[in-house]
């Protein structure tokens, strides 16, 4: 069995004892910063990020894998026991975890939650090992119209499952874009649009656009709010164990909320949120067996298939990044960011030219969820505590942490004007209602597309039909529009407006 | 005209965006188009990507302004209060941060080191919200955050950036 032995190649690299401790120290990082209140994947990852420069490439992606998953397991722990998601992708979860907690059952809806996403997370790592060859190959076909159009499918994607008005998210994206291209044109030489200010002669650094959209944007938005009552159920932990009827209600839940997870979270997209939305979804139109409490009020399988789903969805999520080079989300477009920085040109190619690097990240996913279990469970305690530290403890230190994150990136002090420039930024877009996400999107693949554009076009001699007469690519487009005509559906329009009001 | 007696703005929110990306949109294709060689779709120059990119924006900029004139929203799509305090103090303490740190040569401001800079950092972090400053508060949380970056950034990690002032380290 192939499958087999490139595991065991991505074993040896990831059991590796450095690469376990880098793994470990991913995961609580992740889950400690994650834990936090409003702090999501993304900002977690931005402001952790600058912590793997100095790590060889292979214990640099590894460790921010379990950044990536130690933020979504403290998320849910936040949307259980605070009722205050840390992500988008755990906004349903809330919905019967708190209740859970409320009546004193928070131990069992943590730990469905923990099992469940590991669970998922297994299913998760098999279906990506055993998918990442045969897609890759496929790659090794696209042309450059092929790859412009699944650009294109990619944009798209995040449009249609960013929440609000479609209009703002083109927009956004196209913003996106046009930033990416601030910097040395590969192609002609020519500086464009850096004002004549030296430092961005080498484009604008990622770090310091995700860290000031997502980091500090966050952190002013925090503040602005009036500080709400939290109510932290902190004594009432107790029992982690589910009971056996727990089980029995949870089981078939968790299954199909990762197959549900496993296939959407493969499309381009903010694919986790859409996966436990959908899960959700999909357990409130099961019948109630006899005596169980109604979703919504502290049911079991409102917390495990939201959570399977969103575990396995933002496992297969790393396919297309993997194979076609491609991110399908905001998270992984700073892991093309974090794998640039390591000289590493995401893509199928990755998989032949580094294999030990490539089941090495796969292989550490896995480890990665594991250790969250075995760690977290018992460390709940901790991070409960942690909810209770005052917010005006918490927030100097996340702000020295992003501010000397984005220093030591180019140790240049203009790194930290930039990043405060983002950051004004990221909060002018969430008082207008604009999401970042489609923006860190478009400014990851703006050089990408103009490249391939440029390529196919050169090819058909500037004939834009070509991207309509290659089927392959033709096909993509197809996605892409028949997506766009999805979301203007009324019925799905009404939908998705109020999917995150749902009760 | 049918509306040209109520043209109000429908949603502040999406008006101030839609003019947000109409002007971004604007300044890029203009500057494209201005500076760089545009060249055909066969043989893109420089400028061809973002000109159509640019115009785009612009267009979609437009699209949004034209529907906060025209849709109704249930609360008039309010901006709301800024939040100039915690603004103002979260992007200052951030900026200060940096300016101690490295020093600003141009401005002849020497560098200050880590040290002092992160207790320039949580003096003006704590002010961001009304309720947190207390000169015990900074002493405390800015004697901890030292002593901890010192800890992680330069003994573990070894980063290089100056610790003390320049003019007591002579460095």
């Amino acid at each position: 069995m192939e499958l087999l032995a490139n595991l065991a190649t991505g074993f040896a690299v990831a059991a590796n004892p450095i690469n376990l401790l880098y793994a470990l120290v991913g995961c609580l990082l992740g889950t400690l910063i994650g834990v936090l209140p409003g702090i999501g994947p993304v900002a977690t990852i931005a402001m952790l990020l600058p912590a793997t420069y100095a790590l060889p490439p292979e214990s640099a992606l590894i460790m921010l894998a379990g950044i990536y998953y130690g933020a979504q397991y403290g998320g849910s722990t936040t949307a259980i026991l605070v009722n205050l998601p840390g992500e988008s992708s755990s906004v349903v979860t809330t919905l019967d975890g708190y209740q859970m907690a409320r009546l004193g059952r928070a131990g069992p809806a943590l730990a469905a939650a923990g099992l469940g996403s590991f669970f998922a997370g297994c299913v998760g790592t098999l279906l990506l090992a055993g998918f990442a060859a045969p897609l890759s190959d496929m790659a090794f076909a696209f042309g450059p119209a092929e790859y412009c159009a699944l650009m294109v499918v990619g944009l798209v994607g995040a449009v249609v499952l960013a929440s609000g008005s479609l209009l703002k998210a083109i927009a956004m994206i196209i913003l996106g874009l046009l930033l990416g291209l601030v910097g040395t044109d590969v192609n002609s030489g020519i500086t464009r649009f850096s004002m004549n200010i030296p430092e961005l002669t080498d484009g604008i650094g990622f770090v310091a656009v995700a860290m000031g959209l997502f980091g500090y944007a966050e952190i002013i938005t925090n503040l602005a709010k009036n500080e709400t009552d939290r109510e932290v159920f902190t004594a009432k932990v107790q029992g982690l164990l589910p009971t056996p009827e727990d089980f029995r209600q949870m089981m078939p839940a968790v299954l199909r909320g990762t197959v549900l997870g496993s296939v959407l979270g493969v499309l381009p997209g903010g694919g986790a949120v859409l996966a436990s939305f959908a899960a959700y979804t999909l357990e409130k139109k099961i019948k109630l067996k006899a005596g169980e409490v109604p979703l919504g009020h502290g049911n079991i399988r409102g917390v495990a298939a939201p959570e399977s789903a969103n575990n396995a969805g933002a496992q297969t999520s790393f396919i297309p990044l993997l194979t076609l080079g491609i991110p399908p989300n905001a998270v992984m477009a700073l892991m093309v960011g974090a794998m640039t920085i390591h000289n590493i040109q995401p893509g199928p190619q990755v998989m032949t030219v580094n294999p030990e690097l490539f089941w090495g990240l796969i292989v550490s996913m896995w480890i990665g969820n594991l250790m969250l279990i075995i760690l977290n469970l018992p460390l709940i305690g901790i991070w409960i505590k942690l909810l209770s530290v005052p917010y005006h403890y918490l927030f100097p230190a996340i702000v020295l942490f992003c501010a000397i994150g984005v220093y030591t990136t180019n140790n240049a002090t203009f790194d930290i004007g930039l990043v405060a420039f983002f950051g004004l930024a990221g909060y002018v877009f969430s008082k207008l209602e604009c999401e970042p996400a489609p923006l860190l999107l478009g400014f990851i693949l703006g050089p990408m597309m103009e490249e391939y554009l440029k390529r196919a076009l050169q090819l058909a001699r500037g004939d834009w039909s070509v991207f309509i007469t290659r089927p392959l690519s033709a096909a993509l487009l197809a996605i892409a529009v028949i997506l766009l005509l999805l979301v203007l559906l009324p019925a799905i329009k009404a939908k998705r407006d109020q999917a995150f009001v749902e009760d | 005209m049918f509306w040209s007696e109520h043209v109000s703005i429908k949603s502040q929110k999406d008006f101030v965006s839609g003019l947000m990306f109409t002007v971004t949109g604007a300044a890029f294709a203009w500057n494209s188009a201005m500076s760089y060689d545009i060249g055909s779709a066969s043989q893109m120059g420089p400028g061809f990507f973002p000109m159509a990119l640019g115009l785009v924006l612009v267009m979609l900029g437009g699209f949004i302004m034209f529907f906060s004139l025209v849709v109704e929203t249930p609360d008039g799509g309010a901006i709301g209060e800024v939040a100039w305090r915690p603004l103002v103090c979260i992007l200052g303490a951030n900026l200060l941060f940096g300016a101690l740190l490295g020093g600003i040569p141009g401005a002849g401001l020497p560098a200050f080191g880590l040290v002092v800079a992160v207790y320039a950092l949580t003096a003006v972090a704590l002010l961001a919200d009304g309720s947190s400053f207390t000169f015990r508060r900074v002493l405390e949380l800015g004697s901890i955050m030292a002593a901890g970056s010192y800890l992680v950034f330069i003994t573990l990690l070894h980063l290089p950036m100056p610790v003390w002032p320049a003019f007591v380290s002579g460095f």
